[in-house]
């Protein structure tokens, strides 16, 4: 089976890890229209190349961050999210729209 | 004897009959340029030659005809879908398959087996209920049977698989199969005839669009000018939308299947399990073909593996234990572009003149003839049938999808 290299766990079978979704950037969803948020929630780049990508080891509830090749399928490095998201995020709870 | 064979054979009428004229160089300009020769785009070209009268087409193929995900699915055509707009849609597309063979003069091998998809859980049984009343609203043969039904239409299933005994089974009678190859040769044969032009071995490698109006598309043979252009390129739609210059909500994922050796003639529905997660249906050759395992994540490649081999044959023998003994004869996948809600994007894109058929993931080939009418309709009167007006990509901007993930049979 192919092997996959948890940050955490070190190399696994790729079967304990589900593929979580492309890396991207979450709208304010407060401030952000409609046609944003359905681009943030439904739409995708679906790269034939080198892409970065979010993936779970679920054995450990592990979330990390992973490039792969989606032409060559070589997962060609993983890392933990902490070397992008420096900053703790807070989400403000908000009065739900009646 | 062997004179009469020579005879025939320098006789100026041999060969007797030309599938598609030789190719020839590209025209500078086209009123339409159909992206992608598999059965989609083939069926596009032939609707807007045969009810629109627009024979100035050029069908590009990067590669041969129909040799995509045309071929490499598993033919199943049903329509017994959970949403009216589904049902309705791909009911249309199973009429159209009927009268298929009559229509091209040529057998496409339709065989109308009836489809049975197998219950394992109270859950299930309601929402077939839900689908066999959709489906006999918008005028299909579809219904529930029991255990008894089920041991008598197909004897030699195990009705007990492991911890998830069949409790119940949607019967689709107008469930069918046919020769997919046949079906995309048909609609070329009988495009090419009325003048349309299809080109293999051309890929469009950009398109040219001004003021927001798509104005030609440029290829490896060079430029050509175009009224307008469709793509219907499968799993490598968001490709080519990004060369257009917008996303999709699209993600490809390869599909895997196979068949085995062939083997004396034992089922004649075609059989799908909900938990499962399996189809098995036998060719009329006598192969076994176990449909449809999608890869764990997102990949632009056909190789098979292994893991998605043991898992769809772990489910195909709890079905019909003795096919442990079968040999696995072939082996393929398809990239297929999956959408959210498991339905197709058609229609327009937010380029002018540029159209959309896409989103096909694991059900384009059921929907190979509606789709090309309508899109050929849509092509030529600029006016979107009311059938695929809610297919629409516009759709997910309003939140308003067509969720038919449950009554896709392949395992996601």
């Amino acid at each position: 089976m192919k092997l996959m290299h948890c940050p955490l766990n070190g190399p696994r079978n790729i079967s304990e890890f589900i593929y979580g979704g492309e890396l991207k950037e979450m709208p304010s969803p407060e401030s952000c229209s409609d046609r944003e948020w359905a681009d943030y929630v439904f739409y995708s780049d679906n790269t034939a190349g080198v892409v970065t990508e979010w993936w779970m080891h679920v054995a450990s509830s592990y979330w990390f961050l992973a490039e792969r090749h989606t032409v060559t399928d070589e997962v060609l490095r993983t890392f933990d999210p902490k070397e992008i998201f420096t900053h703790r995020v807070t989400f403000t709870a908000t009065e739900a729209r009646p | 004897m062997p004179f009469g064979l020579l005879k025939y054979g320098l006789s100026s009428r041999y060969p007797a009959e030309v599938d598609i004229p030789p190719p020839k160089a590209l025209k500078s300009s086209y009123d339409v340029v159909i992206i992608g020769g598999g059965g989609h785009g083939l069926a596009i070209a032939y609707y807007l030659a045969k009810y629109h009268g627009i024979t100035d087409v050029a069908v590009l193929e990067k590669a041969y005809l129909g040799g995509g995900n045309t071929a490499r699915n598993t033919a199943v055509i049903r329509s017994n879908y959970l949403t009216s707009e589904g049902v309705r849609f791909y009911s249309e597309s199973v009429r159209l398959f009927q009268q298929l063979s009559n229509e091209f003069d040529f057998n496409i091998m339709y065989s109308e087996r009836g489809q049975l998809t197998l219950a394992h859980t109270d859950g299930a049984v309601r929402a077939f209920r839900q689908r066999a009343e959709v489906n006999k609203h918008f005028g299909g043969r579809t219904e529930m049977i029991d255990r008894q039904q089920i041991r008598e239409l197909v004897p030699t299933l195990n009705l007990d698989p492991g911890h998830l005994p069949v409790l119940a089974g949607l019967w689709h009678r107008d469930g069918a199969t046919a020769r997919h190859d046949a079906v995309a040769w048909g609609y070329a044969k009988e495009a090419a005839k009325r003048g349309v032009e299809i080109h293999q071995l051309t890929s469009v490698e950009d398109v040219v669009i001004e003021n927001g109006r798509l104005t030609g598309v440029k290829t490896n043979r060079g430029a050509i000018r175009c009224g307008c252009a469709i793509q219907a390129v499968a799993g490598h739609s968001s490709t080519m939308a990004r060369k257009a210059g917008f996303r999709l909500p699209v993600v490809s994922y390869p599909l895997q299947a196979m068949v085995t050796q062939p083997v004396k003639p034992f089922l004649d529905p075609l059989v799908s399990s909900s938990a499962l997660h399996c189809y098995v249906q036998q060719t009329s050759r006598g192969e076994v073909v176990f449909g449809g395992g999608s890869d764990p994540y997102p990949l632009y490649n056909t190789r098979s593996t292994l893991d998605l081999k043991e898992s769809l044959i772990t489910s195909g023998i709890e079905m019909f234990p003795f096919l442990a003994k079968a040999k696995l004869m072939r082996q393929w996948a398809g990239i297929t572009d999956m959408t959210p809600d498991y339905s197709p994007i058609m229609g327009a894109s937010p380029v002018q003149n540029y159209y959309l058929d896409a989103g096909w993931g694991t059900w384009g080939f059921k929907a190979t003839p509606i789709c090309g009418k309508t899109m050929a309709e849509l092509i030529a009167t600029g006016k979107t049938p009311e059938l695929i007006a809610p297919f629409c990509l516009e759709r997910f901007d309003h939140f308003r999808q067509i969720n038919e993930m449950g009554a896709t049979a392949a395992s996601h």
